[in-house]
């Protein structure tokens, strides 16, 4: 086991791609992206663990920490079996802002995630319950909202409107994506607006905090949930840890902007273990909506 | 320097017109309101009602200084959730007193402070947005000098958005962009060409409807030149949003951000 506590035996992704209200990519240097290796490293308790030693929910046996998941498995342990029907599935981004070489930086991030883009929606089922769901993805470009996450989640929330479904959002996020500029920052106000009308609506919005949700997607549909659940340890808040520190030039507490501190102070409803979300969510969903068979 | 650095100089002036300033010189009889009747009162954001040629409006702004004693005191124009919560209590009165909105754009971003994290800066603007998607009485936002990320989109989320022609609105500062994209702070003029963040390259992708001009010798010196086209331009641009019945009101401010984005399917 020694052997594998080296750090270069971990080969953890790099990517380049925050911003301002994110937290720098540096700070998840030990970031539990799980790689093509076998080997993890336990961002929570620094154990290296055997990849196929965690079952699909990717705990950490060791100390039961929740490493990042994809919105493939997310969907997998979330909605019942052969419900999800995906929406807008082709849909890709373009260069509104000619950034030079986002064609190549979108290229890399498909081959890293498997995805067009930062976010999967569709319609299912979670316990026989209708629903509408959204779930992004942090290894595609940190889950940064340009045009395609915007695009994708205003049309989900709709199209929840109009079914008269709930919507449920599993929220990752750096913050707007840079490299589509104004646009990206313009999807947050897409966004909002979408939820307001949907509670307008008198419809349930549950919105599922995960590691990490900062910057454009903190300030937009993630804190606008009726209710507000979140993955334990994960991280929810406006601006980076390193930004803040900077300005205030002080060292912030480590649990800062975790999870639990943003239910201490308010900002979230219940944390939610990660085997236990599916039968949460059924039980809100059996509080909210009549049954309804097919 | 490029027009888009100049423009960004310009903009971050301390000499600019403030907030304050042109509510002084736009509107009578204002009436400055405090506090956000939950924790504090943000210096950072001003707001209160006042008379716009006699019609009665509620107006907020924020809050830069010209010096850098006064700058200190309003944290450069960066306001706390405070400020934004300020702004959506303000927003609600202005809507059950009918009352139309105007909101006044200078900042560098939101604040990023301990507190203001503690108190839920995403939540406070991610409200804000919220709020101004379903307020029932229009909503009019200028750029009166810089717009920075999420911080000033909560205040330019309604019905019409203008700004002046040295004003600038980007996704996050140029120096910011250049520094996380490219790692490197120095290039950030190449990232203000780039980021199309100037008045024109905002109202040719349809951020805003409109360029006020101002005065050939510099805004600082003639700030009537611009305050006069502003007042002139709200109380006609509030004629005809007044006149909408509320239903298309918010359905075309609904539409108004809709519209954006770039993809392909
Ligand atoms: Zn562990």
């Amino acid at each position: 086991m020694n052997l594998f506590k080296k750090k270069n035996y971990i080969p953890l992704g790099k990517t380049a791609q925050y911003n301002r209200h994110a937290r720098a990519e540096e700070d998840y240097s030990d970031s539990p992206i799980i790689p093509n290796g076998l080997w993890v490293k336990c961002r929570h308790c620094s154990s290296t663990i055997y990849k196929k030693e965690m079952d699909e929910f990717q705990i950490c046996p060791k100390c039961g920490g929740h490493f990042r998941i994809g919105a493939r498995d997310r969907l997998n342990i979330t909605c019942d079996e052969g419900s999800f029907e995906e929406f807008d599935a082709d849909m890709t981004a373009k260069n509104p802002m000619g950034y030079p070489d986002y064609e190549k930086v979108l290229e890399k991030a498909r081959e890293k995630s498997g995805l067009k883009d930062g976010v999967v929606t569709g319609k299912c089922t979670i316990g026989g319950y209708k629903a509408i769901i959204a779930v992004m993805d942090s290894n595609f470009m940190m889950g940064s909202m340009g045009s395609v996450v915007g695009e994708k989640i205003t049309r989900a929330i709709e199209k929840s409107t109009e079914m008269k479904l709930p919507m449920i959002i599993f929220t990752t996020s750096g913050g707007a994506r840079m490299q589509e500029g104004i646009i990206s920052l313009m999807q947050m106000a897409k966004t909002s607006a979408a939820v307001r009308k949907h509670s307008d609506a008198g419809l349930l919005y549950v919105s599922v905090i995960t590691d990490p949700t900062t910057g454009g997607v903190s300030a937009s549909f993630a804190n606008l949930g009726d209710i507000i659940l979140a993955e334990p340890k994960s991280i929810l808040g406006f601006a980076g840890r390193r930004v803040i520190e900077g300005t205030i030039n002080e060292k912030l507490p480590p649990d800062f902007q975790s999870a639990e501190f943003q239910m201490e102070h308010g900002f979230v409803d219940k944390i939610v273990d990660r085997r236990n979300m599916k039968s949460t969510l059924v039980t809100i969903l059996k509080l909210h909506c009549p049954k309804e068979v097919d | 320097m490029s027009r888009a650095s100049e423009i960004l100089f310009n903009s971050r002036k301390v000499s600019r017109p403030s907030s304050l300033d042109c509510i002084e010189k736009i509107f009578d009889d204002f009436l400055e309101f405090h506090g956000d009747r939950c924790f504090a009162d943000d210096c950072a954001m001003v707001g209160g009602i006042a008379s716009l040629d006699g019609m009665p409006v509620t107006v907020v702004g924020i809050q830069k200084g010209h010096t850098v004693a006064e700058n200190v005191s309003r944290r450069f124009g960066s306001p706390n959730p405070d400020g934004y919560r300020k702004v959506i209590r303000l927003m609600k009165q202005a809507e059950k007193f009918h009352r139309p909105i105007v909101e006044f754009i200078n900042t560098s971003g939101a604040y990023p402070g301990k507190g203001a994290e503690e108190r839920g800066q995403g939540e406070a603007i991610a409200r804000c947005l919220f709020e101004s998607a379903g307020i029932k009485t229009p909503i009019i936002s200028i750029f009166i000098g810089e717009g920075g990320s999420g911080g000033a989109l909560a205040m330019a989320a309604g019905d019409r958005v203008w700004m002046l022609e040295n004003g600038m609105y980007a996704v996050l500062s140029p120096e910011g962009f250049a520094s996380i994209l490219w790692r490197d702070p120095s290039r950030s003029s190449e990232a203000a060409e780039l980021m199309k963040i100037t008045a024109t390259d905002l109202l040719a992708n349809g951020v805003i409807e409109k360029i006020i001009p101002e005065a050939p010798e510099g805004i600082e010196n003639n700030v009537e030149y611009t305050t006069d086209f502003i007042k002139k331009d709200l109380i006609e641009e509030f004629k005809v949003l007044c006149a909408k019945p509320i239903d298309e009101l918010l359905k075309e401010r609904y539409e108004r951000f809709r519209k954006f984005g770039e993809f392909e399917e």
